[in-house]
């Protein structure tokens, strides 16, 4: 397993790489000064040259990817241009909130998405599916933003049972945070769960037509075992993989989602980090983003791994 | 009382929901199961056979299968049972084992699980209980070193060792009924000579009485005390599995039973011969007649084969370092003559199919000569193996999916001869349709799509998708072995007037010695890589030498209802793996004469 895991990460150190690669010269190529946005009315060419020789703009673009890189190993992310604190601080601070939105989102997710697919798949063509079926189209086709402003327009301004808005910590006031959180937990579960249910509805399709349902079904098991124990377990493996992708998606929704709740998370660290150029900031969030995302992925690996025997065996 | 049957089905119909009407897909079937009895239940595919015993189960899906008549369970009617009454029977008093031992074991779960599960659910025992009897089951069928196999996966054990698994599985609560539907179908022949003893073992032993479902004779001759026969839905004849084999009175169960390939029927004929065909509505049987020699021996052969070797690459570790190879195909030498049919035997893994690869160079050999029509096949480049692969082609196993569903048949034997400039599209639409009616179908099929064809007449637009380009040699990969007895005749039949008509050289690869004999002028046997003996037809099977070609032939089931009851006494072990560890040193290999032509690899 060990080997297993650290084979898994020296294949990421090359992707990693790249993405470094990536992102920093992606900074290079939008449009737009930093040194003219952090002057502010100031248009002294002397100052402009002062903050240029600061922060090493004038050097070589592949010097300064290496004075970035060289930093950003040594935990140095920069310092914000806009609120001059460190950028790994300022992540710091933002990263709790949206892994918190991210993990209610995912529970929304799996706690809807995995029954439905699996009551969709056993009773087949029946109304189950066909409402499944309905509900995860729905899911899928209604926008974020949408159900979002039409839940706190129901919820919070009409029946005002929960928060329209705002934030707490978990580690303050776990009710209060729990509550805010529900809403955009949810609208931002929804899409997650209409797939979930469509994936595990297939793979358990898939796994129920196989021999050694038909096996287990002649051993005269309950229906419960034949398709808890032995079909969905089977079905899981594919889905395990899904979950791991998700994530990436569920970072990308969070950023609308946290706009429109106005939750002070990730995602509206990167949208002001852009709208005001805030190189360092930016880079630092694309590259958590990142490695969350490829750690979310060697995670889903290995669970396959653990899942299924015949890859066990190889470790 | 001893006298009552364990099973008996009374005008047992079975309908299937097609496109929101009932059709039938068994009608009227009867018959008594006796305590301690073997019944078989024979049929081709689409028989109902396996329906039929499904029914019983009630294993087919509820909303989309119907099922009347009644299917008494000592006295018991099953069909009126609850759903849940009928769990109590399932895997209780009637189990069952399947064909597809690779896929019927649920791979995440230990087999010690999968086994002990049956335990606890019907026998009420703890998980040490049922441990300890799973054990006992696992010796029971002869798993070597079985008790220390408990937490093994099924991805650890061989095809025949799954099927004891299985078998274990449906001994468990000490059923009074087992239904083996089609167990030994997927297993290599010497493996089904094991299983075979195996359920005649624990049958006396245990006193169970079997449903046996097959479509081969060979092995209703063997192991049925009475057969029921059936044909699309319909019982056409019980009876005595002797009064079956020797009186059989519907035209059907004759026609069946001659297009059987028997092992021992080419004793005293020199060349290959047809199958005599059977009209399946008289019964009047074709006498064979035998054919003209058409090998073109003392010529140069259109291929010759020096010392071909391909091996795979094991690889594992951190840096995929090669640990290991797989000897698939180790210094085999052969040549082929015009006319003639070379076929290739074993079982899985010995190479044969590899070899036939390694020849198109659909697999690149690791060394090795081999020389075809001229061509010095492993020095071409890529536009001389475009033109050396007209020489030769090639005929696959499965009819299903080796043809482009998304082509017409035409399409398909029209698409080598076009893709080769050998004319224009019109020209390849003659070829096309001359083709099909060589092979015995007819023009105006030109442009139907494969679904619209049965797997015979798909066959045969394989071989006219083969013979599109003129070839001189054709490799059929067990082309013949996944068909249905009475169509595989055909298709033999069709294969030996093609090779007179055409001349064609053909390297037979099967892993049936019946097929086999009928249809070679030589054969070469192998194992693990290797040929082992080699000779003329006549000489290796009537004169084997090698212990493996003898114990090959002693395997296979012949249908003889004579030999009932046979014991094999073949010792309980596994194919061997012919993966070798990195620097294995092939040992040279050493081949005595025993007659012109007949090679034994003595060392």
């Amino acid at each position: 397993m060990p080997v297993y895991i650290g084979k898994r990460l020296l294949v990421a150190i090359p992707t990693l790489i790249i993405i470094s690669i990536f992102v920093f010269s992606l900074q290079k190529l939008l449009p737009g000064d930093p040194v003219l946005a952090m002057a502010g009315e100031e248009r002294d060419p002397a100052t402009l040259e002062f903050l240029r020789e600061k922060y090493r703009l004038n050097d070589p673009v592949i010097m300064q990817y290496f004075y970035w890189l060289g930093g950003v190993v040594t935990g140095d992310f920069g310092i914000s241009l806009r609120t001059n604190q460190p950028v790994l601080e300022l992540i710091g601070d933002k990263l709790p909130v949206t892994i918190q939105l991210a993990v209610m989102a995912m529970i929304f997710a799996l706690v809807i998405g995995i029954p439905m697919g699996i009551l969709a798949a056993v009773w087949k063509n029946s109304w189950i599916d066909y409402l499944a079926n309905l509900v995860a189209l729905s899911g899928l086709s209604v926008p974020n933003f949408w159900l979002g402003i039409m839940l706190i327009l129901l919820v919070s301004v009409n029946l005002g049972w929960l928060p329209a808005s705002g934030y707490e910590s978990i580690f303050v006031d776990p009710v209060r945070s729990i509550q805010t959180m529900i809403m955009p937990a949810f609208v931002l579960g929804t899409a997650l769960a209409a797939q979930l249910m469509r994936h595990t509805r297939s793979s358990m399709l898939g796994i129920l037509s196989a021999d050694y349902i038909r096996t287990a079904r002649a051993k005269g098991l309950s229906p419960w075992e034949v398709i808890m124990s032995h079909t969905f377990r089977n079905a899981l493996l594919p889905i395990v993989t899904m979950i791991a992708l998700l994530f990436g998606e569920l970072l990308a929704g969070a950023v609308l989602t946290e706009q429109i709740f106005t939750i002070p998370g990730f995602g509206k660290l990167i949208v002001d980090a852009v709208f005001t150029r805030d190189y360092a900031v930016v880079q630092g969030v694309v590259l958590c983003t990142a490695v969350g995302f490829i750690l979310m992925n060697l995670i889903a690996d290995v669970l396959y791994v653990l899942l299924n025997p015949r890859l066990r065996a190889t470790l | 009382m001893a006298d009552a049957p364990v099973l008996s089905v009374q005008n047992l119909k079975t309908s299937f929901l097609v496109d929101g009407a009932w059709k039938s897909v068994v009608r009227d079937v009867s018959f008594d199961v006796m305590p301690g009895e073997t019944v078989a239940i024979v049929g081709e595919s689409g028989s109902g056979k396996s329906v039929t015993s499904l029914s019983i189960m009630r294993l087919l899906h509820a909303d989309s299968s119907r099922i009347d008549g009644k299917v008494l369970l000592n006295g018991r009617d099953l069909l009126s049972l609850t759903e849940k009454e009928m769990r109590g029977v399932r895997g209780n008093e009637v189990s069952m084992i399947f064909q597809e031992p690779m896929t019927s074991l649920n791979p995440i779960f230990t087999i010690g699980r999968q086994i002990s599960e049956v335990l606890t659910r019907h026998k009420g025992m703890s998980k040490q209980e049922a441990r300890a009897e799973t054990t006992r089951l696992l010796e029971k069928v002869r798993i070597p070193n079985g008790k220390a196999r408990f937490d093994d996966y099924p991805h650890q054990f061989s095809g025949g060792m799954r099927q004891r698994v299985m078998i274990a599985m449906a001994l468990a609560s000490r059923p009074k009924l087992l239904i083996a539907d089609e167990p030994t179908t997927a297993l290599d022949v010497t493996i089904q000579g094991q299983i075979l003893d195996l359920i005649k073992v624990l049958q006396e032993e245990e006193g169970m009485s079997v449903l046996f479902i097959t479509h081969d004779m060979g092995v209703v001759a063997e192991i049925a005390d009475r057969t029921i026969v059936m044909y699309r839905g319909e019982q056409v004849e019980a009876g005595a599995t002797e009064d079956i084999f020797l009186r059989g009175r519907h035209p059907y169960t004759r026609a069946l039973l001659s297009a059987v390939p028997k092992l021992g029927s080419m004793a005293n004929r020199r060349w290959p011969t047809r199958f005599p065909i059977v009209d399946a509505t008289t019964g009047e049987a074709v006498e064979p007649e035998e054919v003209a020699d058409t090998v073109g021996k003392g010529k140069t052969p259109i291929l010759s084969v020096k010392n071909l070797t391909t091996r795979f690459a094991v690889r594992s570790g951190l840096f995929a370092r090669q640990t290991g190879s797989v000897h698939a195909v180790e210094n085999l030498s052969f040549d082929l003559f015009q006319g003639e049919t070379l076929s290739l035997v074993g079982e899985s893994g010995c190479g044969k199919s590899t070899t036939g690869r390694s020849i198109m160079r659909l697999v690149e050999p690791t060394d090795g000569e081999i020389y075809l029509d001229g061509y010095n096949v492993l020095q071409l480049d890529q536009i001389g193996m475009r033109n050396m692969r007209k020489s030769v082609q090639m005929i696959f196993q499965d009819p299903f999916s080796s043809l482009n569903p998304r082509m017409t048949a035409g399409a398909s034997i029209a698409e080598p001869f076009i893709k080769h400039k050998l004319g224009t599209t019109r020209e390849a639409r003659e070829k096309a349709a001359d083709l099909l009616e060589r092979v015995g179908l007819s023009a105006s099929m030109m442009n139907r799509y494969p679904h619209e064809f049965s797997g015979g007449q798909r066959q045969r637009i394989a071989i006219a998708r083969a013979l599109s380009l003129d070839p001189k040699v054709i490799v059929a990969d067990e082309s013949v072995s996944a068909l249905d007895v009475s169509v595989k005749a055909q298709v033999c039949n069709l294969l030996l007037d093609l090779q007179q008509s055409l001349n064609l050289a053909f390297l037979f690869i099967s892993h049936d010695m019946a097929v086999v004999e009928r249809m070679s002028h030589r054969v070469a046997v192998m194992y693990l890589g290797e040929i082992v003996e080699i000779g003329p037809r006549a000489a290796v099977f009537e004169n084997p030498q090698h212990d493996y070609t003898k114990k090959l032939i002693a395997a296979v089931p012949v249908p003889d209802p004579a030999r009932r009851g046979i014991r094999r006494g073949l010792a309980d072990d596994e194919l061997k793996s012919p993966v070798r560890p990195f620097g294995y040193e092939v040992p040279s290999r050493r081949y005595r004469e025993v007659s012109a032509g007949h090679l034994v690899q003595v060392a």
